[in-house]
């Protein structure tokens, strides 16, 4: 090795974990690696709060993994009835809550978990509507992020039905019958997924599958992507100003600090201390976080007999949820379950189209005009309603009274929904910006 | 990269290999997509199954279970039929054109005999299985003109008591009616047509 004239930039400075590190360094790129991806990665210095999220969310990807694994060492994806009637995944579901010792603190990490990445990844996502992070030169970042997204509904949509309960059973019908609304292919393609005529013990078999390696194969390529093409361009920041445009003489942003230790000791770790906080108090005092991180009716076995007198999907998935109910007719040539299913899924897709859509001068709404500040306001507004009416029976009423039609105010919500995406080029050119300033704003 | 000349033939044997490449992993994609269909097992179970009416009280409904599917079977009044003709221009396919069911159900009461309603319990929309508003009025939930019928709780679809979906609801089509045949007047076979029909 000592006659390759490359090896010199790797010499240690001779003690014996420097002298490990060079026989390593000069293999694999270890301490390559962690200077352009932690210690000499520049990330501006004005982050707030709002940039926890995408740290935590990786917190909450390692608790899936590792609650994931420890489950499937007990469960078991079987549909069939047990020699008490019981179907067989739903008992080992009871079998891991009530006779492995920990099961059911394992089960309520991973249960609870599923939540927390919703909340954190919306706020996540939140966070880049706020500062344009999707903005030029982020779109790819941020389609990456939208396929995050995508995986993680697939990943808790296919989770939800492994505990085979009746909320586990009928929301799974339910979303394959979804496919089915698509024209010429939908039922084969419906038929195709479920491997079976009606959901069975098939479609539950094929759905672990996909739950433990197929999708979170791919989750974590893209996550990788994410982070990746994050690091080649560089983060945003709550002023929306390129920090590369200043550098000192050794090319280092004058607004950057190593993101290692300024971000991971000062900044991500004790966010992540709060946010265990939390995440602990849910697990070991409201596991079911009041029926909306469990539902109660999951409680009971799958029966294919019987749909639950009230049924919805766990909490993260109904503002799409409302989307689909809201469409109820039959416009140009396609019926309203076609319409439904556009609307769900347009919903998650119209997000990547965003980079796009933007046509503001300024990226971050710390300089954006009032046209912006309140069309977002009545899109989150909208939003956390359509989340709240999907959790209700159709026909709610508001304050119980007739004017205040649930289905009515879920209509106009999706439309407005639609309408902020579809109008946004022509409103985010037209609304007054301040001018926005060279470098970040730092006290 | 510009400057070189492309090699003509190299770059045909570039293709041919991957056309002939690529053609391997298409036909090794076969049994991999072809193995998520419905095995011959899921296939075979589907056999007719045979329902005894003989102790159905009138007014009443049973399930029984076909195909992995609830089938009802509610054995109608003569009211309740009287209801199928005050809802006729409220519901969206009243003569069940647009809706499945064999040829011998395509009637105003959608049965073979007007009494037995036999269908299958599975709203059109997403495969939700609704719930038995039965009873007239708003005893059970449903408004105050309600002439009985079925709800599905899962998007809102009212259905009269002849399966027929009301206008504006997100179920496209009418409740199926599952092929069936009388054995006696007291036993019904699920799943297959009357001999001649």
């Amino acid at each position: 090795m000592a006659a390759n004239t490359h090896y010199e930039k790797y010499r240690s400075n001779g003690t014996l974990l420097g002298n490990a590190l060079e026989w390593v360094d000069a293999r694999f790129p270890a301490t390559s690696l962690w200077k352009a991806h932690l210690s000499e990665y520049y990330a501006p210095k004005n982050f707030n709060f709002w940039y926890f999220f995408g740290s935590l969310a990786i917190v909450v990807l390692v608790i899936q993994v590792v609650t994931g694994i420890f489950l499937t060492m007990n469960y078991k994806p079987d549909g069939t009835l047990n020699a008490a009637g019981i179907p067989g995944a739903f008992a080992s579901v009871e079998y891991i809550m009530r006779e492995v010792p920990g099961g059911r603190f394992i089960r309520y990490f991973h249960s609870t978990g599923a939540s927390a990445f919703f909340i954190v990844v919306y706020l996540h996502m939140f966070r880049g509507m706020l500062y344009g992070s999707y903005r030029k030169p982020r779109e790819l970042i941020w389609i990456f992020g939208v396929l995050i997204f995508l995986c993680l509904m697939a990943e808790a949509f296919m989770g939800y039905l492994l505990p085979w309960g009746q909320m586990s059973y009928w929301g799974a019908q339910v979303i394959i019958n979804l496919f089915s609304a698509i024209p010429f292919v939908g039922p084969d393609l419906s038929l195709l997924i479920r491997g079976d005529y009606v959901v069975s013990d098939v479609t539950l078999n094929r759905f672990f599958a996909l739950h433990v390696i197929a999708v979170p194969l791919v989750l974590i390529g893209l996550v990788v992507a994410h982070i990746l093409a994050l690091h080649e361009i560089g983060s945003n920041n709550p002023d929306g100003v390129e920090i590369k445009k200043f550098k000192d003489e050794k090319g280092v942003p004058l607004d950057g600090i190593p993101f290692h230790p300024y971000y991971t000791i000062a900044h991500d770790l004790p966010a992540t201390v709060i946010f265990l906080f939390f995440f602990c108090a849910v697990v070991f005092f409201a596991p079911e976080g009041g029926g909306y991180f469990l539902e109660y009716n999951n409680f009971l076995p799958a029966d294919p007999m019987k749909t639950p007198e009230h049924i919805a999907p766990v909490w993260y998935f109904t503002p799409f949820y409302s989307m689909l109910r809201a469409m109820v007719w039959n416009f140009f040539w396609l019926d309203a379950k076609l319409w439904g299913v556009i609307a769900m899924g347009g919903g998650v897709v119209i997000l990547a189209f965003l980079p796009w859509l933007d046509r503001s001068p300024a990226k971050s709404i710390r300089y954006r005009g009032p046209i912006f500040k309140t069309l977002l306001g009545i899109f989150v507004f909208g939003f956390l309603i359509l989340g709240f009416l999907g959790m209700k029976a159709p026909g709610y009423l508001f304050f119980g009274q007739g004017w205040l039609s649930g289905d009515v105010i879920a209509q106009i919500f999706t439309v407005y929904y639609f309408l902020f995406f579809l109008t946004m080029p022509y409103w985010s050119k037209i609304d007054k910006c301040k001018p926005v300033p060279e470098r970040v704003t730092f006290k | 990269m510009s400057d070189q000349k492309v090699d003509n033939e190299r770059r045909a044997l570039i293709l041919a290999t991957s056309a002939a490449g690529g053609a391997v992993v298409a036909a090794a994609a076969v049994p991999f997509v072809a193995s998520l269909a419905p095995s011959e097992r899921a296939k075979a179970a589907g056999a007719p199954v045979v329902a005894d009416i003989g102790r159905l009280a009138p007014g009443e409904k049973m399930v029984v279970k076909w195909r992995g599917k609830p089938v009802w079977i509610l054995r109608r009044t003569p009211e309740m039929l009287a209801s199928l003709e005050k809802v006729a221009n409220r519901v969206s396919d009243p003569a069940s054109e647009k809706s499945e069911q064999p040829g011998y159900a395509k009637n105003a009461a959608r049965a073979v005999k007007d009494e037995y309603l036999v269908v299958v319990g599975i709203c059109t929309h997403l495969g939700c299985s609704p719930s038995d508003k039965i009873r007239p009025g708003n005893a059970e939930g449903m408004p105050a003109d309600w002439q009985g019928g079925f709800f599905c709780p899962c998007h809102g679809s009212q259905f009269d008591l002849a399966g027929r979906v009301f206008k504006a609801m997100p179920a496209p089509t009418n409740l199926e009616i599952p092929p069936h045949t009388y054995l006696s007047d007291t036993s019904i076979l699920i799943g297959e047509d009357p001999k001649g029909a």
